[in-house]
């Protein structure tokens, strides 16, 4: 599509308009805010992995100087319609998962608060936890839940299996008898975090009518308000949420934790409460992604058309049901176009915190399964990686494993780049091993709002509700400077809170420049039929004759008006003359959000003697659909590859027996640092979304997919052999390389 | 509500006053040096309140002092202070390699390796190099100083022969002879501010043939303290250095080791890189000593 | 409990504060001065989002007690710009989108300021073990290190 490229703003890099305040210190996180006559709450966590909950007792606390309140799980509303993230944010009869709030105080000083917690009596009495996806799913396990059976299904016993979700196409049976070869690949991924640097923050007061309001980091603001009011049973009118700069989420910050509790010790108290989590906390009590078990199986003939595939994918939920192995089962096929295939996936409940979205949530997962067994295909059928996925690519027209039929899709398009670029050409260095591996996310779209507000001046205001956790105003003006056809400096994107914007979804499925972007452009969309309606009037003519270009009102080629152009900024000035200010709305439930597929590869290095792999160059390419910002686009694909390649090599929860998180801190959960990683190459591939103004693609998520398999099958590679759990550390890799020489 | 309390002496008599005092009240005391344990540690296992004795203000505890026969390092100059003297880092390059691998640039802008060596981690980084180029501990007290090899100070994990009124002034080595290198690694699982899984510290003279004469090899994160492995000192000794004595002298120090399994590495992966670690260590060692031999440092 | 009476410097301007004895310099800015600006992402010097320079040497500020501060000149990233005009960094990093979601943002560039200060022509390795104490969970550190590059090039040409 030729036209992509004749955009004016899309496409550029210019600098963001919160950019200024985030470099100099300005900008307020969710930490950052201090009310007068503030207290500090502080939660007491159970030290059990799974315990009843006899008796809580803050008596003590409260009666000490300078604590003005404390509550547990009796102060807020219990019935049968109570929901498990209720349950999550404090506990009520049982504490779930080592670190699961219990009870929580508000005192004058973090450092009071912390002591009177100490003086809080909780009476547990332990039971023996479930801390594994293989053991949870085992006849006669221990229950997390005695009342929860799998699919609802009450006339099965109690199960920690929460829910079955299959996809099946064809016969597979059969699928697999007609394959000359067939692989299979058995693996688990560990517990990974989204590792954001800002814990988890919230301020709350409450008025004596009983009207809250909460700041807070978070990724959405509209949702924050209905479930903190579906924990406190309150009205959504009665609370508003005031979203601050966001340090960072990745999926992590869609649910709460902390701000029912602080409205809840407000309340108590009288004053504004603030809370703020610890790294420990973060790690202890907030939602990682889900551990999982997976297996892949994949046949073909000698040619390479794939002629079956199968996979059964186990996923640990944490204490309550929602994991993210639906999202696993629908990624897991879907670069291929396939006859035959079934796909069987598990939630599964262990006593662990209860799982969040992390970017792509359930898809790194499951594709590090299938991508891990496409390349042990590649390497039996003796064919290039590319060419076998090539050979049997999903392209426009092909049914998804999950439903659809995809239209216009970048994958074809990603591996031939792949087989073009530079780094894929390149022989590899000596000793080093090179791996390949597809990604995909669907990318959803869902309901958002906006607004854009002609200023007296002819500048514009875009008004919406996705905090921008990367760039995202900066993409917004971008877009409705396009649409208005005005320089991007002339438009400002504002988040505003639920009281000052629309209802809008969470942001995240990489939806925000997606389908916020679509209400924005059709808000602009608006100004600009208004404006011809105000230029119609001065001019005297019908609206259908004045045209919109350049960010001015024209008469249409061939109508008889003696009138200058009015630009935005002459209507803008007019406007009170011409009908009063100019407010342009859109809301939108979008539809058709568009797939993104990606091909990464990788070159590392293994020190056989400590196991150690280094990763020498790493290459992400990707369908981005149009790029609106190009910097923020290849800044997406950067920061999920480094988060895969982390996951992949050395991210990882480790439990003691009893459920003990032991790597609760940055310490030695080990997230990538500077020196651990080489530039990430970038090549953004823009297959225009057709059911975007704009040809807008998610982007945010497909990156944290395919690294995981990527790097897997480079140390397949190097190595000569696959280790097919994952991380990579260094223990596990020296140990398998002994093992290996012993064998 | 008794609270944390905190002292900045600026004199030795000064800062033993407040340990006698504290010691005679029963009230905890704790050394800050650089504080990146203790703050830490204040955080997270250990709130009981104390009264914090903040030690770097002590003109001893600041001194670097480089003679012909002997350099003394002060216990709380900070690593970044150390790694940016370069007639320090010429004479002990693995000594101040070992310190610049305690954590970060803004870690190194505080953490010296006195307080490395008083938070007796088993995996202090400096703590075997300090050993293996024969470091002796200085210590203040109220009896005057008194001195002890730095691998009989670490007594247990987080535990040192420091008594109730006494504090690290400093570590005295002997000024290196011609012909001698030292060299610290020690594995981690990223390049950066990680815990060591396993370290070794090398120190070796060579004669004019470059055959090993004295040698002396510690290894950490491998045992509850830091430990001096005689049986690797004395494979190299005699030796060219070559691989077979490298070999041995690898093989030894996994023949001494006595690791533990947690988070950070299993028994058999330790042992088994702490020898390829003091391998490693010994060859830079002697290439850094062959490059000494003759010449003054 | 008492609190301790401060004096140093902050971004040239002499101030005072009261701290406790325990408490951090990071918390002390933020609680005692208001200068929000210096952010808290772990409080066990793991992160390095609460970088500041202490007589001109990068720390964290989570890693020193404010009672250490007596007498010191700290520059937190409230100081880096000078009036209106944004430190060279300050500016590659906007230009090189360095940036998303801006929580360690202050941290990189007080860090990124200490390193040119002291070696203006880093090459990447240098840069990278220099900033190994940020962390940056959202770019990949690829366009920080970008950045940094290029106002390292800005300096050079300058000079």
């Amino acid at each position: 599509m030729a036209e992509a490229h004749d955009y004016k703003a899309i496409g550029t890099r210019p600098v963001r308009p919160d950019g200024v305040d985030k470099v100099t210190g300005r900008a307020n996180f969710g930490a950052d805010l201090n009310l007068p006559n503030m207290l500090h709450g502080k939660m007491l966590r159970s030290p059990h992995a799974h315990a009843r909950i006899k008796r809580v007792d803050v008596s003590q606390a409260l009666a000490m100087d300078g604590v003005y309140a404390a509550c547990a799980g009796g102060d807020f509303p219990t019935n049968e319609r109570t929901t498990d993230l209720a349950k999550n944010c404090m506990a009520r009869d049982k504490a779930l998962y080592h670190g699961h709030a219990v009870a929580a105080v508000a005192a004058r000083t973090p450092y009071i608060a912390e002591r009177a917690l100490d003086l809080i009596e909780v009476e547990y009495e332990p039971l023996a936890p479930v801390l594994d996806v293989d053991e949870a799913m085992a006849d006669g396990a221990i229950l997390v839940n005695e009342n929860l059976h799998t699919n609802g299904d009450a006339s099965k016993p109690a199960s920690n299996v929460a829910a079955i979700v299959k996809f099946e196409r064809g016969d597979v049976e059969q699928g697999f008898a007609e394959a000359d070869v067939v692989v299979e690949v058995d693996c688990r991924v560990p517990t990974a975090h989204q590792g954001y640097i800002e814990p988890h923050a919230c301020t709350a007061t409450i008025n004596e009518e009983g009207e809250a309001t909460v700041w807070c980091c978070t990724q959405g603001h509209f949702d924050v308000r209905s479930l903190t009011a579906n924990v406190l049973g309150k009205s959504v009118g009665e609370i508003k949420v005031i979203p601050s700069e966001i340090g960072g989420g990745f999926g992590g910050k869609t649910i709460i934790y902390l701000e029912p509790i602080a409205v809840k010790l407000s309340e108590m108290s009288g004053r504004p409460v603030k809370m703020v989590m610890t790294r420990e906390e973060v790690f202890r009590a907030t939602g990682p992604t889900s551990a999982t078990h997976c297996r892949a199986k994949v046949g073909a003939k000698r040619d390479g058309k794939i002629t079956a595939a199968s996979a059964w994918l186990a996923y640990e939920a944490g204490a309550f049901a929602g994991a993210p192995v639906g999202p696993g089962c629908m990624s897991i096929l879907a670069p291929y176009d396939l006859e035959h295939f079934s796909i069987e996936g598990h939630d599964v409940l262990v006593n662990k915190p209860k799982v969040a979205a992390y970017r792509a949530p359930g898809a790194p997962q499951a594709m590090h399964a299938m991508e891990s067994a496409i390349d042990d295909l590649a390497r039996e059928l003796g064919m290039d990686p590319i060419d076998l996925r090539l050979k049997n690519s999903a392209d426009e027209g092909t049914q998804a494993p999950y439903g659809p039929v995809f239209p216009a899709i970048g994958f074809r398009k990603c591996l031939e780049a792949t087989k073009a670029h530079p780094n894929y050409t390149k022989p590899k260095a000596e000793g080093t091993g090179r791996g390949v591996a597809a990604g995909f996310w669907f990318n959803i779209g869902m309901q958002s709002s906006a607004e854009a507000r002609l200023s007296e001046d002819g500048t514009v205001t875009v008004v919406e509700g996705n905090p921008d956790i990367g760039g995202s105003r900066a993409s917004m003006c971008l877009m409705a400077a396009e649409t208005l056809g005005v320089p991007y400096d002339r438009v400002r994107t504002h988040v505003g809170d639920t009281e000052s914007t629309g209802f809008c979804n969470v942001t995240g499925g990489s939806r925000t420049t997606f389908a916020t972007g679509l209400a924005v452009v059709q808000a602009c969309e608006d100004i600009i039929a208004q404006c011809k309606q105000r230029a119609a009037a001065t001019w005297d003519i019908d609206v259908e004759q004045v045209d919109w270009a350049d960010g001015q009102a024209i008469p249409k080629p061939g109508v008889n008006v003696d009138a200058n152009p009015l630009s935005l900024r002459d209507i803008a000035k007019n406007a009170g003359r011409t009908g009063g200010p100019i407010l342009g709305r859109a809301s939108v439930n979008a539809q058709g959000a568009g797939a993104s597929f990606s091909v990464n590869f990788a070159d590392v290095k293994v020190d056989r003697e400590t196991g150690k792999i280094d990763v020498l160059s790493f290459t992400g390419i990707q369908d981005a659909g149009t790029a609106i910002h190009p910097a923020y686009v290849e800044g997406q694909m950067q920061g999920g590859a480094v988060q895969g390649l982390g996951w992949a090599l050395n991210e990882e929860y480790i439990y003691d027996e009893n459920g003990v998180m032991e790597n609760a801190g940055f310490l030695d959960y080990r997230v990538p640092v500077a020196s651990d990683m080489p530039m990430i190459d970038t090549q953004i591939i823009e297959v225009p979304n057709p059911s975007h103004p704009y040809g807008v693609r998610g982007v945010g998520e497909t990156p944290i997919v395919a690294p995981l398999a990527a790097t897997s099958n480079a140390a397949r590679d190097a190595l000569g052999f696959r280790i097919a759990d994952l991380p990579l550390s260094p223990p596990r890799v020296l140990e398998a390389i002994d093992n290996q020489a012993d064998a | 509500m008794e609270g944390y309390a905190y002292a900045r002496p600026t004199s030795v008599a000064e800062a033993i006053g407040v340990l006698q005092s504290d010691a005679a009240s029963g009230r905890r005391s704790q050394l800050l040096a650089g504080g990146t344990d203790v703050l830490v540690q204040m955080r997270s296992n250990d709130r009981e309140p104390r009264t914090l004795v903040d030690v770097k203000h002590i003109a001893e505890t600041n001194r670097v002092d480089i003679g012909d026969e002997e350099v003394f390092i002060g216990a709380a100059v900070p690593s970044a202070v150390l790694n940016e003297n370069a007639q320090l880092k010429a004479l002990f390059p693995g000594l101040l390699e070992s310190a610049d691998l305690i954590g970060s640039t803004q870690i190194q802008g505080r953490a010296s390796i006195g307080g490395n060596l008083c938070n007796s981690s088993p995996a202090g980084d400096t703590i075997p190099a300090i050993i293996a180029d024969g470091g002796i501990c200085v210590i203040a007290g109220p009896d005057g100083s008194r001195e002890m090899p730095c691998e009989e100070f670490v007594t247990g994990v987080g535990q040192n022969a420091l008594g109730a009124a006494e504090f690290l002034l400093g570590l005295k080595f002997k000024t290196p002879a011609s012909g001698s290198g030292d060299a610290y690694l020690r594995f981690i699982p990223r390049t950066e501010m990680d815990i060591a899984v396993a370290g070794a510290g090398v120190a070796l003279t060579l004669d004019g043939g470059g055959t090993c004469t004295a040698a002396r090899v510690s290894i950490g994160a491998v045992a509850p303290t830091a430990l001096l492995v005689p049986e690797a000192a004395e494979a190299l000794i005699g030796t060219q250095v070559d691989a077979a004595a490298l070999a041995a002298a690898g093989a030894a120090c996994s023949a001494a080791a006595s690791p533990i399994a947690d988070k950070r590495g299993t028994v058999a992966y330790r042992r088994k890189v702490v020898g390829v670690l003091c391998r490693r260590a010994s060859a830079i060692a002697r290439d850094r000593a062959l490059n000494n031999i003759g010449g003054s440092q | 409990m008492s609190r301790v009476h401060v004096t140093l410097s902050v971004n040239g301007e002499p101030r005072e504060m009261l701290c406790e004895a325990h408490q951090s310099l990071l918390d002390a800015l933020r609680d005692e001065l208001g200068m929000t600006g210096t952010k808290e992402g772990c409080a066990t010097g793991d992160c390095g989002a609460c970088s500041v320079l202490a007589d001109g040497r990068l720390v964290c500020s989570c890693l020193m007690l404010g009672v250490e501060a007596e007498g010191m000149d700290i520059t937190t990233i409230e100081g880096i710009a000078q009036g209106s005009e944004l430190h060279v960094v300050q500016r590659k990093f906007l230009e090189a989108a360095a940036l998303q979601c801006g929580i360690c943002t202050p941290g990189f560039i007080v860090a990124a300021k200490a390193l040119l200060d002291q070696n203006p022509n880093p090459d990447e390795t240098t840069i990278r073990y220099w900033l190994a104490g940020n962390l940056c969970r959202c770019t990949g550190y690829d366009k920080i290190v970008r950045a940094v590059q290029d106002a390292a090039q800005e300096l050079a040409y300058e000079a």
